[in-house]
């Protein structure tokens, strides 16, 4: 599917334009609300990024894993459990360690505004809470995330 | 309900009206907004007159209350003999502070009680399996084993509270722990009351909290239904959820198709395990959520009451009455609560409580205004239990019943809700019924292109939500929240290992082995799961034999 697109990319000469930004998301944890990672989902690949969604349930190694081999720029995560204080930080920890630190982690979720400068002092670049309009979501990824070199 | 030549000639003047007197105002100041729709996008008309309900027969498609097919409700003096069940959702933390919670409901008029389990609890691990890190206590209580579950109903006499328990995957094996306390307080197993979820389906849909692939769990289930029908008569076995498929973001259609099509794939892998359907059809319930669009909710529960009837009676060739009657709890919509302004949502529960209550509902959950923050604190969860006491005991809604029927907008709105969800339920057994239909993804996919079309309409300001779209404040009401100790895990994962060290692993070997063998054959499961539990063996473990032998499922990650 993947190279089926990069494919659908290439200019008739034969020229690759600059590569799409590649985004992972998320679902770590076992908690099974996906209705707004999928939407976000959705929301970045009608925006033109190229969009990975892991399915749920994952390990912060299972997401680590499918970082590494689809080569993503950006990961967004989704928690919905309460988990998020032990997970995201376990995952961008896990980047480190794989030296992938320049993949800008995101997340969202039911998170109290009281926990997120702890997110952001571990590493998690932007969290949002309940609300946000799609528009500021792509807008930031826009912004914020692009292709690795 | 009115004679054609009648409702012909006011359908003639409502034309004339239109273009007319309506007209007038309209070529004046147009209507507020283009075009007028429900929550879920559905078109509502300026006016609703006789003739909309014009096909409408009162004897064939209402009826009277008790009777069939039951549009008006299906007890015959409803709450003028008995109110709906005050069930309040509750779990969090350790066994020990769920029960003080409990406890502390039942002191404050809660009449029955519902349980919240922890997500590792709810995907069949232990606390202490690397899976739960950072997971236990948070979202519901921790319950690994029998221990857990003598310290969760310690003190609380199970033959005279009924209990609801939100559980799926593991739905047999949390039942048998409940039977074993219910077995060491002398409580008899006839006399038990209550609810397991057990609603697997909408777990593939929507909700989520799977283990075992989709043929597996439909044989647990159908055991426990084997099971229940000779020895718990009394026990719900199915809460067939359209819940969760809303919360996921489907329409209200969608919802009430999804939930009726799960139920009739259980009835009839009920039938095909060679139990007579009136054996335990009338043990099966449902649960529906209550959203925001007033008179949509009141449609969807009387249209679920009389579709539901006629497929019994029609498709099943029930004889039994109570096999016919579609009873149900009700939970306000957790997804329409905002984080903004959270105060709001005590008024947003309050109207959605009120449209359960109008349509009709068995039992009812109010959620807290703290639900899009956290678990709810104990004050936040009373003002919710005070909110459906308030409807009960002085809005004077519980006086009459189906006070609403005859609505010319409410019968023409259950009239396109049956009519819609029905075309879904054709479409589904074209496919194959529920299990195949999944196995396409189609409801999924149908409600993930509702839940992203919803949240356009919002982004565009077509929908409008206070505080989140529409009168936003930069200064948010802060209200407390709860915090689940960090303690809870540590403390939690110590039992469980000290369950295990104290128990006879002998027997916990020689249980799980019959299992094991007993899942490989057609066995009822149940009796082989209480033995295992009665033993001490943990949920993790006992699931760990069956994942071995039934497989797992995993999700399709489709967007």
């Amino acid at each position: 599917m993947a190279s089926a697109l990069a494919k659908s990319m290439e200019t008739p000469k034969g020229r690759k334009p600059a590569r799409k930004v590649r985004i992972l998301v998320g679902k770590p944890g076992l908690d099974g609300h996906d209705r707004g990672a999928k939407i976000i989902a959705r929301a970045l690949r009608d925006a033109g990024f190229e969009v990975i969604y892991t399915g749920l349930h994952q390990t912060p190694e299972m997401i680590v894993s499918a970082a590494a081999q689809e080569d993503v720029d950006g990961i967004g995560l989704s928690i919905l459990s309460g988990a998020h204080n032990y997970l995201f930080p376990r995952i961008v920890l896990m980047l480190r360690e794989k030296k992938m630190e320049n993949v800008v982690v995101f997340g969202g979720g039911i998170i109290p505004d009281e926990d997120i400068p702890k997110l952001k002092k571990k590493g998690v670049d932007r969290v949002f809470t309940p609300g946000t309009p799609l528009k500021e979501i792509v807008e930031y990824v826009r912004e914020r995330v692009k292709p690795r070199k | 309900m009115y004679e054609k030549k009648k409702t012909v000639k006011i359908a003639n003047e409502k034309g004339r009206w239109e273009k007319e007197t309506l007209g007038k105002t309209l070529s004046r100041s147009p209507g507020r907004i283009p075009r007028f729709s429900t929550v879920s996008d559905m078109e509502i008309a300026a006016l609703y007159t006789p003739d909309n309900t014009g096909e409408l027969d009162y004897a064939r498609d209402l009826s009277f209350p008790g009777e069939y097919p039951f549009t008006r409700g299906v007890q015959p003096s409803m709450y003028r003999g008995r109110l709906w069940t005050m069930r309040q959702f509750a779990g969090y933390g350790s066994a020990e502070d769920t029960n003080a919670r409990f406890k502390f409901l039942l002191e404050q008029g809660q009449t029955g009680l519902s349980t919240a389990f922890h997500f590792p609890t709810l995907m069949g691990y232990d606390s202490d399996s690397p899976r739960s890190r950072g997971e236990v206590g948070k979202c519901g209580v921790a319950i690994d084993s029998l221990k857990d579950m003598e310290i969760l109903f310690d003190g609380i006499p199970l033959d005279k509270v009924t209990t609801s328990m939100t559980i799926n995957g593991p739905a047999a094996m949390i039942f048998a722990m409940y039977l074993a306390v219910a077995e060491k307080q002398g409580a008899s197993f006839e006399k038990l009351g209550g609810t397991i979820q057990n609603d697997i389906l909408k777990e593939y849909i929507a909700q989520h909290a799977w283990i075992f692939p989709p043929e597996p769990s439909m044989r647990i289930i159908t055991d426990i239904l084997g099971y229940c029908a000779e020895r718990v008569p009394k026990w719900n076995t199915i809460s067939i959820s359209g819940y969760h498929i809303r919360e996921a973001g489907s329409t209200a259609v969608q919802e009430l198709a999804f939930t009726i099509a799960d139920g009739i794939a259980y009835v009839q892998a009920g039938i095909d395990a060679g139990i007579p359907v009136d054996k335990f059809a009338p043990r099966l319930s449902f649960f529906f959520n209550a959203h925001m669009d007033f008179f949509e909710e009141v449609a969807k529960y009387r249209a679920a009451r009389r579709m539901w009837s006629r497929i019994m009676k029609d498709r099943f060739k029930s004889r039994d009455e109570n096999s016919w009657k579609l009873r149900f709890h009700t939970q306000t919509a957790g997804c329409s609560l905002t984080a903004q302004q959270p105060m709001n949502n005590v008024v947003r529960v309050a109207l959605q409580a009120l449209s359960a209550v109008l349509g009709g509902t068995q039992s009812l959950h109010t959620n807290s205004m703290d639900e899009t923050l956290a678990l709810p604190t104990e004050q936040a969860a009373t003002v919710a239990l005070r909110t459906q006491q308030i409807i009960a005991e002085e809005s004077g809604v519980a006086n009459s019943i189906d006070p609403l029927g005859g609505s010319f907008l409410v019968e023409r709105l259950t009239d396109e809700m049956e009519e819609k969800a029905a075309a879904y339920i054709a479409r589904i057994d074209e496919m194959g019924g529920m299990v195949a239909a999944i196995k396409h993804g189609y409801p999924q996919r149908e409600i993930a292109d509702a839940a992203f079309h919803f949240q356009r309409l919002v982004d565009a300001g077509e929908k409008r939500i206070v505080g989140v779209n529409a009168y936003k404040m930069t200064e948010d009401l802060l209200i407390p929240i709860l915090k689940i100790d960090e303690d809870v895990e540590k403390k939690q994962v110590a039992r469980t290992r000290e369950v295990r060290r104290k128990r006879s692993a002998k027997r916990v070997k020689s249980c799980l082995k019959a299992l094991r063998e007993a899942s490989l054959s057609s066995t009822n499961l149940m009796p082989l799961l209480l033995d295992a539990t009665r033993e001490y063996a943990t949920l993790g473990e006992i699931c760990d034999v069956l994942r071995e032998t039934m497989g797992t499922y995993t999700d399709p990650a489709m967007f």
